[in-house]
Parts: structure tokens; C-alpha cells; sequence
């Protein structure tokens, strides 16, 4: 695809992209996500696209391997638009069957939809299985309509829009203050205001200043960010980006956990095309903002999670902490300003920058706004370990 | 066989210490671990110092300066697999090829690595074997893919004799 060169052009492409899918009248999207991959869920997106082949309907029916649904236990997953019809633990046997009947004749397959294990109760769309029932996804529901792979999947979804109100004419304090007001905190699990974060390294005194993201999750059973990462990369570079202009950043990492292939291979691929695009490089959209982004992986290394520790990896160098006399906000990566968020943190930034920090204020509990992923395992408690 | 030469891997990252871990990565993915001349070449084209190349290289746990198995079993040591058994594995594992974590059998078919956690913890625990993830294992289930592993290389063996 050829280089954008303003806004106009990025809104045309969406036009056009959307002009194109008008075709398509179902959507099978099949999760890709490791827990339904180490359930084989390749061999069933074959099999399915196979079937869709010899059926005829490759231009009529998007085949979509997208990134985590987050209920890993009962993989391989499928869910099928229109009518949001979930099935559950198939197999590539069932590819002949799901195409024939869902996908042509809007049958459902009662036997692959899920079965409540306490009311043995079966149920027909994604929204009324309890477990997603009580979650309210904010970052994760644009998980399943979007190919990880694809950045026309994300711009058709809307995204890469707050980047240009960023980029118009908005003076960088004003994009803290929005942060600032919206009252997000890290979601790395200290919680730090991050509009404060953000302030201080704006003010700190330097010309070159660094924007990392930090995807070095070590925490048992919860891979929030895996699964926006691997699901989602581009929301996290619109973050990222969003971030570089307000502080003056021209350079950003994502440091990401070597144990995690699918988050590197995706993340990587992302920032390929984000480059193609010139969503990434000098002069991005024609404005005076140029920013890139390098992917670093970690080493395996648990304490590469603490902010300098990491630094001193991307750096190159053993993960060892340093004292933090001086933040990492003004002393941070090659002793410049640097500000480091979690995943998470980073892909709330493009809707607060969308929907206004009102908005994203309005969402949570009093001193914590916002609303926090969840996570596959949350329901670990109950009998339906994601 | 190594798809990639070390010229290769160098390429673009000259004189940049920074790329040393990436740099560590590629070179291991090539060769199944960090050769001593690896190491010296990284040094010198990278402008690191040589103890700084072999401190970084002994000081995260993603690198081996050792050769490895044919078949790499990596057994998730993570809190969720953990408590769901996995050091029965692991003991399992050590008992059935008699080599620890970090070796290699004589007959240069296995070897055994531990990670913190591979990401899939409802289904644990789990195995990875050079990549591929099995999930919810059990003893049981990992004797026989050591069963099976070892029998294919006998049955190469076999194939290749009557060629």
C-alpha cells in the first residue's frame, strides 16, 4: 500500500477499505490465541477455509484469525457473525458442518455451542455464556473483529483516529491534561497516575526523550497484555504514538517477554506495516511528528519487569535495577526522559484521546476510573478457568 | 542445520551494543545455542567487550552456551502450573531420559528446559516440545511423548538403513 500523506488520505483508505467489505455478508472468526493454539485450533482454520473454498464463498464470508477471546479452556473457538453465534472446543472435522449449516443456512450446530457445567443449560451467542456476561470489555472486545496481522482490520475498526487529533494543532500539554483528567493509572499494578508520569517527563529538560512500553507480564494466569498485544498490536502503537508526541519522543520500545512468540511475531509485523503506511517514520501524516518504534525482547529474566531494570536490557546490558533516586521520567533510557506504561495503559490512551477523559472517567469506581481488563483466568475462582 | 549465517545476523546491527540481546536471540535460534565463536564475533562486531558479551549471555535464563537436544522440552514452571503439578513432570522427565535441566541425553535426541511461564496457564500445566505446546500433561501423557519421539528417530534410523 502506498504512503499516507495527511489525514485526508488515511480517512480515504478507511472509505475505501470499508467500500470493499460491503461484499462481505458473514464473518468466521476463529481465535488464534496460544491456549487455542496449543488446542490445534491451525488445523480447524484450515479445515474451514478449505470448506469455504470448495463451497464458493471466499469473497462473500471473511475468514478472521484473530487474537485471545480470553475463555482459552474451551478452545478451539469460533464465533460467527451476524448472530454471534459461539462454538466451542471444535474440531477440524466440524469445519463441513459449521460452513454448510451456520454459515449458509444460519442453522446452529446445538452440540458444538457451549454447555453451562452447573445448569447443563447450552447457550447460542458469545453474549449470554456467564462468563463474558459479566465483563464489560473495554480494550479485549475489538479482539475478535480484528486479524492481529492486518492494519486495514484496524483502520476499518475505526482505528488510527485519535491520532490525528493529537497531531492537529493540539498543544502537548493539553493531551496530558486530557490524560491527566481521565484519571488513568498504570495498569502494571503500582497504579501511578499516569497524566502525572507524562507531566513530569514533558517538563523534564532534554531534546531526546523515549517512550517504551513495557510487555514484560509476569504475573501467574493473568496475560492481559499478552492478549492485547498479540490481539491488538496496533492500539498499542496509536497509544505509544500518542504518548511520543505529547512528551516529544521520536523514538519508542515495546520490550516483550521472549516466552511470548506470538506477541513478538505480531507486534513486529504491526510496526512493519505501521512503517509502509507511514504511520510510523519522519513527517507522519504529513505533520512535523516522526516517531518509530523497535521491537526488544527479553531474556527471560523476571526482575526485567522493574522500569530500569528494563531499561538496562533494551539497552542491551544485564537486567540489574538501579537505585531511583532520580526517576526514570528524567533519567530513564540512556539517561534521557523516559516514560514507561504497561500495555494496557497504553491502549486506553487512543479512546480517552477519542471519547474525551469525561468519558473514560465515567467508566470504573471513584479513584480507580476507567476499566480494568480482566484478564482470560479471571474467573479462576469459579468453575471456568478461562 | 543453521539457515541463517552469523553475517547475516550482523547485518544492520554493527556497532551497536544495544542489539546485543537480539542479537544473542537470533544467533541461538540459528545454532541451538551460543558457540564460543559466536560469542568472540558478536564481541568484536559489536564493539561490546568479550566478558560483557559472556555476562549477558550467562545472566538470562533465555540462553544456552551449551548445545541442545533435538528435542527441547520446555516445562512451564510458572505459579498456575505449578500448583497444578508440573514438578511431577519435571521430576518425571528427569527420572525417564536421567539428565537435569540444562543437559543433554548421550544421545543428543533430548534435553530439558525450565521457563517462569509460557502463557497458557488455564491449560496447564504444559509442555512445549521445540515450539509446539501440549497442554494439561501428566506424567502419563509425558512418557509416551518421549515414547513416541524417540521411537521416530529409530524409525528414521531404519528408513535412512534401508534406502
Amino acid at each position: 500500500m502506498p504512503r499516507l500523506n495527511s489525514f485526508r488520505e488515511l480517512e480515504h483508505l478507511r472509505e475505501r477499505l470499508r467500500e470493499q467489505r460491503r461484499s462481505i455478508t458473514t464473518t468466521v472468526m476463529v481465535c488464534g490465541g496460544p491456549g487455542c493454539q496449543a488446542s490445534n485450533c491451525h488445523a480447524v482454520v484450515d479445515a474451514v477455509r478449505d470448506e469455504l473454498s470448495s463451497q464458493g464463498l471466499d469473497d462473500s464470508v471473511r475468514l478472521c484469525v484473530t487474537g485471545c477471546h480470553g475463555f482459552c479452556e474451551q478452545g478451539p473457538i469460533i464465533v460467527i457473525e451476524p448472530g454471534n453465534i459461539f462454538y466451542c472446543q471444535v474440531s477440524p472435522e466440524d469445519a463441513f458442518e459449521i460452513v454448510y449449516q451456520t454459515v449458509m443456512n444460519g442453522e446452529v450446530i446445538e452440540r458444538l455451542l457451549y454447555e453451562d457445567p452447573v445448569s447443563g443449560k447450552r447457550f447460542r451467542t458469545e453474549a449470554e455464556i456467564p462468563f463474558y456476561k459479566a465483563q464489560d470489555q473495554q480494550l479485549l472486545s475489538q479482539n475478535r473483529m480484528v486479524d492481529p496481522c492486518s492494519i486495514e482490520d484496524y483502520i476499518v475498526a475505526g482505528g488510527y483516529s485519535a491520532l490525528p487529533r493529537v497531531l492537529n494543532g493540539i498543544a502537548p500539554e493539553d493531551i496530558v491534561n486530557e490524560i491527566k483528567a481521565s484519571g488513568l493509572r498504570g495498569r502494571g499494578g503500582g497504579g501511578f497516575p499516569t497524566g502525572r508520569k507524562w507531566a513530569e517527563c514533558l517538563e523534564a529538560p532534554g531534546d531526546e526523550k523515549y517512550v517504551i512500553c513495557n510487555a514484560d507480564e509476569g504475573d501467574p494466569g493473568a496475560y492481559m497484555d499478552r492478549s492485547v498485544l498479540e490481539g491488538n498490536p496496533h492500539l498499542v502503537l496509536e497509544g505509544m504514538m500518542i504518548g511520543a508526541q505529547a512528551i516529544g519522543a521520536r523514538k519508542g520500545y515495546i520490550y516483550v517477554r521472549n516466552e511470548y512468540p506470538l506477541a513478538v511475531k505480531n507486534s513486529r509485523i504491526a510496526v512493519e506495516q505501521a512503517r509502509e503506511l507511514g504511520l510510523l517514520g519522519n513527517n507522519i501524516l504529513g505533520s512535523s511528528f516522526s516517531f518509530d518504534v523497535d521491537i526488544a525482547r527479553g531474556g527471560g529474566a523476571f526482575v526485567c519487569g522493574e522500569s530500569t531494570a528494563l531499561m538496562a536490557s533494551i539497552e542491551g546490558k544485564v537486567g540489574e535495577p538501579r537505585p531511583k533516586d532520580v526517576h526514570t521520567v528524567v533519567d530513564g533510557l540512556y539517561h534521557q526522559p523516559t516514560i514507561l506504561n504497561n500495555v494496557e495503559t497504553w491502549a486506553n490512551v487512543p479512546s480517552i484521546i477519542l471519547n474525551g477523559s469525561s468519558w473514560f472517567a465515567s467508566r470504573g469506581t471513584e479513584g480507580e476510573q476507567g476499566n480494568q481488563d480482566p484478564g482470560p483466568n479471571r474467573s479462576h475462582q469459579e468453575h471456568r478457568p478461562g | 542445520m543453521p539457515s541463517q549465517t552469523l553475517d547475516q545476523i550482523l547485518e544492520g546491527r554493527r556497532s551497536q551494543p544495544n542489539q546485543l540481546i537480539e542479537v544473542l536471540h537470533d544467533v541461538q535460534k540459528n545454532y541451538g545455542y551460543i558457540p564460543r565463536e559466536a560469542i568472540k564475533s558478536v564481541s568484536k562486531e559489536l564493539g561490546v567487550p568479550l566478558i560483557e558479551v559472556y555476562r549477558v549471555a550467562s545472566f538470562y535464563k533465555a540462553f544456552r552456551l551449551k548445545p541442545s537436544g533435538k528435542h527441547v522440552l520446555t516445562m512451564c514452571e510458572g505459579t498456575a502450573c505449578h500448583v497444578r503439578g508440573a514438578h511431577l513432570l519435571l521430576d518425571h522427565a528427569i527420572d525417564q531420559l536421567g539428565i537435569k535441566p540444562g543437559e543433554v541425553t548421550p544421545d543428543g535426541l533430548f534435553s530439558i528446559e525450565q521457563v517462569n511461564c509460557l502463557g497458557t496457564c488455564a491449560l496447564g500445566p504444559i509442555v512445549a516440545e521445540n515450539g509446539s505446546y501440549h497442554q494439561r500433561m501428566t506424567p502419563a501423557k509425558l512418557r509416551k511423548l518421549i515414547e513416541t519421539l524417540s521411537r521416530q528417530k529409530t524409525e528414521e534410523a531404519h528408513y535412512a538403513q534401508t534406502q
